[in-house]
């Protein structure tokens, strides 16, 4: 029995992806196996450890409980994608400097969340940093390095806005 | 693990909904937000023949104040009730709450009333539905009906809404100023699976409790009432003798089955803990 497929559209990247789609495939399968894109990592696979982290249409979502045919109609960004916006250039550059990397296995998902954060989270306090990134695990680095990191960006960015006034 | 297969159909109109309920009844699934369904299929404990995905429907979303009640769409996301100042001003119980449900992606596109239609008895709408008394409202092709929280949370993932209807609303009542509300959680990692949880609306006349509600969540196969500890609580001013009778009282109401989280004694004492805490917490914003 062949599996069930239909019809997508959708972009990601920016790129348009016009395809059948395996209605039971959720998105980050979709774009490891089909598209190649392996930044997205598949953790638990069901919702708990946040390293399948992609956006659609400009939100945080969990990859693995999204599927790909939901994205029909909608953008998708990957980490491949998003290297070239300022903001998580900032972030790389800060996990990097503040040795927040490590293994890697979490980084995509956990700067998706950072992204998030410096978007519409700015005066984020250490401990709201640690509550909203709390839905991303990290089995490395004990956080300690990740909220110095994003925490600096945030201090950075305050400073700069600051200095324009 | 990998979802089991299925065929999947987009609505766009109510109407849709309603007839391809009728054509695949108990078989088919609906979609929300899909937060907790995508996770149930992938682990092969849900396994509908079709899932309908319902996001599309405008007509479900959306957060409004009409006299003294407010309408929540079913499709209204998590984050949508988290940043809505309507709910942050006129229902602080549910404000309280949502912090504590999921993590931020999830919130981005979880729905209030895919938690609330799953059922989930650790989930933390439906306590604080049963708390508020809430209103579900659910729609089928013959009309609209409305039920109580009290009689919509049957068991372990089962409702009142039958495999041809749909919830499409919650409705909260308006908080009056008398009224004070805590929500409180323990879980591992906040946002997780609460080992306990709990939502208590008083209503104030001076210094004395004049009316109680109080709820549980993570205690039994649904979220539940405690009456004991309500009835102990009322005609009564806050103070630790109060606070020692209602903790009693939760001993008659609050029999838990040990989980993975918590065995049942400790979500005893914890069930104590909060209730303590919360009392406090009332009695210091009393003015």
């Amino acid at each position: 029995m062949s599996e069930n497929c239909m019809h997508a559209q959708f972009t990601v990247n920016g790129e348009t992806v016009d395809a059948q789609v395996p209605v039971r495939m959720h998105l980050v399968d979709y774009l490891r196996d089909e598209l190649g894109l392996t930044g997205s990592h598949l953790g638990c696979e069901h919702g708990v450890c946040g390293a399948c982290q992609v956006m659609v249409d400009g939100q945080v979502v969990r990859g693995c409980l999204t599927l790909a045919i939901q994205a029909n109609g909608k953008q998708v960004q990957t980490i491949e994608g998003l290297t070239e916006n300022r903001e998580l250039q900032q972030l790389q550059a800060a996990f990097l400097e503040h040795n927040a990397f490590q293994c890697g296995f979490c980084s995509s998902g956990m700067l998706l969340t950072a992204l998030e954060i410096t978007k519409h989270h700015k005066q984020a306090t250490r401990e709201e940093i640690r509550e909203l990134i709390s839905g991303n695990y990290c089995r490395c680095t004990g956080y300690q390095a990740i909220v110095n990191a994003i925490e600096s960006v945030l201090v950075k960015s305050s400073s700069e806005s600051g200095a324009k006034v | 693990m990998k979802s089991p297969d299925f065929s999947y159909l987009k609505v766009q109109t109510m109407a849709d909904v309603f007839s391809a309920l009728q054509e695949h009844g108990d078989s088919a699934q609906l979609l929300a937000g899909g937060q907790s369904l995508l996770a149930m299929l992938n682990l092969r404990m849900a396994n509908p023949k079709i899932l309908i995905d319902i996001s599309g429907l405008e007509s479900l979303k959306g957060i409004h104040k009409t006299g003294d009640v407010v309408r929540i769409g079913a499709l209204t996301t998590h984050h949508e009730v988290l940043s809505s100042s309507i709910v942050q001003t006129h229902v602080p119980l549910l404000a309280q709450a949502v912090p504590y449900v999921a993590h931020l992606a999830i919130r981005n596109k979880g729905t209030i009333g895919g938690s609330l239609a799953l059922g989930d008895p650790a989930a933390e709408y439906p306590a604080v539905a049963l708390a508020l008394n809430a209103t579900l409202v659910i729609q089928s092709a013959s009309g609209e009906r409305r039920v109580k929280a009290i009689d919509f949370f049957l068991s372990l993932y089962r409702t009142a809404v039958q495999a041809h209807e749909v919830l499409i609303a919650v409705e909260f009542p308006v908080a009056t100023s008398n009224q004070r509300f805590v929500f409180s959680e323990l879980a591992r990692r906040k946002g997780d699976y609460a080992m306990v949880g709990m939502a208590l609306a008083i209503s104030l006349d001076g210094p004395t409790i004049r009316d109680a509600s109080l709820a549980f969540m993570a205690m039994d196969d649904k979220p539940i009432l405690a009456p004991h500890a309500m009835k102990a609580m009322v005609g009564q001013p806050i103070n630790q003798q109060t606070i020692a009778e209602a903790q009693k009282g939760l001993d008659a109401d609050l029999h838990p089955a040990g989980d993975l989280l918590a065995n049942a004694a400790t979500k005893k004492h914890l069930s104590r803990v909060l209730l303590s805490r919360a009392l406090m917490q009332a009695g210091a914003t009393h003015v």
